[in-house]
C-alpha cells in the first residue's frame, strides 16, 4: 500500500494532501490547478516537497523528517507521461528496453513478449518514435513504463492529448493492466468517465487539498467532492445479450438495463456510469414512456443541495444510484427514506466513453 | 603532390593538419562540458564563464596571442610551470601553434554544442531517470545521441578554424618553418618573398579545397545523423 503525506507551498496555492493508495488503479482525480500532477511528480522525485512522507510498504521513498530524499532512478516507478516522452533517437524495441536495462537483475519483471501481445505494439517495434501516430505512442510508453520492472506506475493524464476515437483505443490497456498486472497504478485524470472505468479507488483533489476519498461508487456520488452536475453512481452489471436493433441487455443488482450497443462479450462484467442529473425520479410506475430503463428501488437518503436542487440516494437491491431533481419535486412527490421509487433513465444519456469492463473480465 | 609542393610546402600543410588536429581534440570535451554547464546550470560566475569563453571571438587575434605568451610563455605562469615540471614548453613550437587555434576556435565549438543542447527538451531526460538512468548515464543515452549533429558541426568549425588561425598564432609562436609555420603563415611570408605569388596562390586554393571538403564532410554526417534523431 503507498502512502502519501506532503505539504509544498507554491507562489499563491498550497498543497496539502494526505492520503493512501492500496492494490489496484487509485485515480487522483480533479480540476486543473487540484494538486494532482504535483503530487505525481512527488512521488517520482521529479518535485522535492517541502515536507512529507511516501512510503510504500516497508519501502521509503520520501521522509523529509528522516532526510529521506531517494532521487528519481531510485524509485523505480514506471511514469506514464501525457505526451508519451518517447526517446526519439531509439527505436520502439530500444524504447521498451530501455528501462529494464536499469532494473536490478533480480527485480520481479513482465515478459516482453506478453507486454508487446497485451499492447498490440508487434509491428510497430522496428520503427522510430516519429513514425507512430498519438495512440501508438502512448502504447509504447505504457509499455516502457511496465518493463522497467517498477514496484509503482505512475501515470499523468495519459490520455488527455489524444482524440476520443484515440482515447477509447488506449483506456481497455489500461483496464487490462489493472486487471493482468499486480503493480499498483497511481493515475491521475480529471475526467469522471476515466475514473468510472479504471478506478478501484478515488482521491478527489480540491485546491491542493483531498476533498474525498475511497471506492468510486462512494466518491463520484459524494456532491461535496464532485460538484452538483459531476455528481454519478456506478452500475456494476452483466452483459445478458446483444439484440439485432442495436441494443445491449444488461443484467445487475439494480435490475435490467438496456443500453445502446456495449462493447463487451456476453456474459462479461462491466461498469455503467450514470450522471445524477440524467435520472429521473417517479413514484408510480411509469407507463408509455420512451425511455427504456426503469429501475425500482426505495429511498436511501435525502440531501437538499445550496441551490434549487436536491440529491436523492436510491438503493437498488444493494447499490445506490443517485438522482438529482428539484427541491420544488422531492416535496411535491413527498419523497422520504425507505418510500419505493422508481428511476428512469434514457439509454442514451448514457455514454459509451462511460461503460466499461471491469475486475476479472479480462479472462471472460 | 609533390611534384606541385616542394617539401617545405608539404610541411606546412602536415603541421596546419596537426595542429587542426590536436587542437579539436582538446577542446571537444572540455567544450561540451562548458556547453553543457552554461546550457543547463544556475551557478555563480556563470555569466563570467560565458564571457570569457566569447573573448577571443571579440578581441583582436593579436591581443589573445599576447595573453597567451603571457601565460604560456617559458616566462609565464603556466608555462613556467610545464616546463619546469614536465619539460613540456608551448613557446615557439607546433604545441603552441595548436594551442593558440583551440583557444581561438573555442567559442565556435561552445555556440555550436550550446545550442544544440538547449534543444534538447528536459522532459525526456526526466523520463529516462523515472526509467532507473542517473545523471550520467541519461547524458551517454538520451543526451549525447541527441545534440551529436551540433557535437559534428562544433567540430568542423573547431578544424577549419584551426587551419586557418593566424594572428593569436604569430604573436604566440612566431613563423618557424617546420615549427609554427601552418599554411596561412606559410602565405603570409611568401606574400611578403619577392616572386612569392605563385606559391602563395598555390597554398591558398589548397586552404580551400580542405575547408570545403570538411564542410561537406561535416553536412553529409549531419544529415544522417538528423535522419536517425528524426525518426522516420
Amino acid at each position: 500500500m503507498l502512502e502519501v503525506s506532503l505539504r509544498h507551498a507554491f507562489a499563491g496555492f498550497t498543497l496539502d494532501a494526505e492520503f493512501s493508495a492500496p492494490a489496484g488503479v487509485t485515480v487522483l482525480f480533479g480540476r486543473s490547478g487540484s494538486g494532482k500532477t504535483t503530487i505525481v511528480n512527488a512521488v517520482a522525485g521529479l518535485l522535492m516537497p517541502d515536507e512529507g512522507r511516501i512510503t510504500s510498504g516497508d519501502w521509503t521513498l520520501l521522509d523529509t523528517q528522516k532526510r529521506i530524499r531517494l532521487k528519481p532512478h531510485r524509485r523505480r516507478l514506471g511514469y506514464i507521461f501525457q505526451e508519451g516522452r518517447l526517446f526519439p533517437h531509439m527505436t520502439v524495441r530500444q524504447n521498451l528496453a530501455y528501462g529494464a536495462w536499469f532494473a536490478p537483475k533480480d527485480a520481479p519483471r513482465e515478459d516482453m513478449p506478453r507486454v508487446v501481445e497485451m499492447l498490440g505494439i508487434g509491428p510497430l517495434l522496428d520503427r522510430r518514435p516519429g513514425a507512430l501516430s498519438g495512440g501508438e505512442k502512448q502504447r509504447v510508453a505504457i509499455g516502457r513504463a511496465l518493463l522497467s520492472a517498477p514496484r509503482l506506475i505512475l501515470a499523468d493524464e495519459p490520455l488527455a492529448a489524444l482524440d476520443e476515437a484515440r482515447k477509447s483505443e488506449i483506456l481497455p490497456y489500461f483496464e487490462r493492466l489493472r486487471d493482468e498486472v499486480s503493480v499498483p497504478i497511481l493515475y491521475v485524470s480529471h475526467s469522471a468517465s476515466e475514473v468510472a472505468r479504471l478506478a478501484t479507488t478515488v482521491v478527489a483533489l480540491r485546491d491542493g487539498r483531498v476533498a474525498s476519498a475511497g471506492p468510486p461508487e462512494q466518491v463520484l456520488g459524494d456532491v461535496g467532492a464532485m460538484g452538483t452536475r459531476g455528481a454519478a453512481s456506478i452500475l456494476t452489471a452483466r452483459v445478458v445479450a446483444h439484440h439485432a436493433d442495436g441494443i445491449t441487455e444488461l443484467s445487475g443488482a439494480a435490475g435490467t438495463l438496456w443500453l445502446p450497443r456495449v462493447k463487451a462479450r456476453e456474459g462479461a462484467t462491466i461498469r455503467v456510469r450514470v450522471v445524477a442529473q440524467d435520472v429521473i425520479l417517479s413514484r408510480a410506475l411509469p407507463d408509455g414512456l420512451s425511455a427504456l430503463n426503469i429501475l425500482t428501488g426505495t429511498v436511501a437518503g435525502l440531501r437538499p443541495g445550496q441551490g434549487p436542487g436536491a440529491m436523492v440516494t436510491l438503493d437498488m437491491g444493494g447499490e445506490r444510484l443517485v438522482a438529482r431533481v428539484t427541491r420544488r419535486s422531492a416535496d411535491a412527490m413527498g419523497l422520504a427514506p425507505g418510500q419505493p421509487c422508481h428511476a428512469i433513465i434514457k439509454a442514451v444519456s448514457v455514454a459509451p466513453q462511460d461503460v466499461g469492463q471491469t475486475f476479472g473480465d479480462a479472462h471472460g | 603532390m609533390s611534384d606541385w609542393l616542394s617539401p617545405a610546402e608539404w610541411e606546412a600543410v602536415q603541421l596546419s593538419l596537426r595542429v587542426a588536429f590536436w587542437a579539436t581534440l582538446f577542446s571537444l570535451p572540455v567544450g561540451v562540458t562548458v556547453a553543457y554547464a552554461l546550457a543547463r546550470w544556475r551557478f555563480p560566475g556563470r555569466e563570467l564563464l560565458n564571457i570569457v569563453v566569447h573573448l577571443p571571438l571579440i578581441m583582436p587575434p593579436v591581443v589573445t596571442g599576447y595573453l597567451l605568451l603571457l601565460t604560456f610563455g617559458t616566462q609565464g605562469p603556466v608555462g613556467g610551470f610545464l616546463d619546469r615540471t614536465l619539460g613540456f614548453t608551448f613557446a615557439f613550437r607546433w604545441t603552441g601553434a595548436a594551442l593558440a587555434a583551440g583557444v581561438m576556435a573555442f567559442p565556435f565549438m561552445v555556440r555550436a554544442v550550446r545550442l544544440s543542447i538547449e534543444a534538447v527538451d528536459p522532459k525526456l531526460e526526466q523520463a529516462a531517470s523515472t526509467l532507473g538512468a542517473s545523471r550520467g548515464w541519461i547524458f551517454l543515452t538520451v543526451t549525447l545521441p541527441l545534440i551529436l549533429p551540433g557535437i559534428i558541426a562544433g567540430t568542423v568549425l573547431t578544424f577549419a578554424k584551426g587551419m586557418g588561425e593566424f594572428g593569436a598564432t604569430i604573436t604566440f609562436v612566431s613563423n618557424i618553418p617546420g615549427q609554427t609555420q601552418t599554411i596561412p603563415l606559410a602565405i603570409d611570408l611568401a606574400l611578403e618573398t619577392p616572386g612569392g605569388e605563385a606559391l602563395a596562390a598555390r597554398l591558398a586554393v589548397l586552404s580551400i579545397v580542405l575547408a570545403a571538403t570538411a564542410l561537406a564532410l561535416s553536412e553529409w554526417i549531419s544529415r544522417r545523423v538528423a535522419a536517425r534523431v528524426g525518426g522516420t
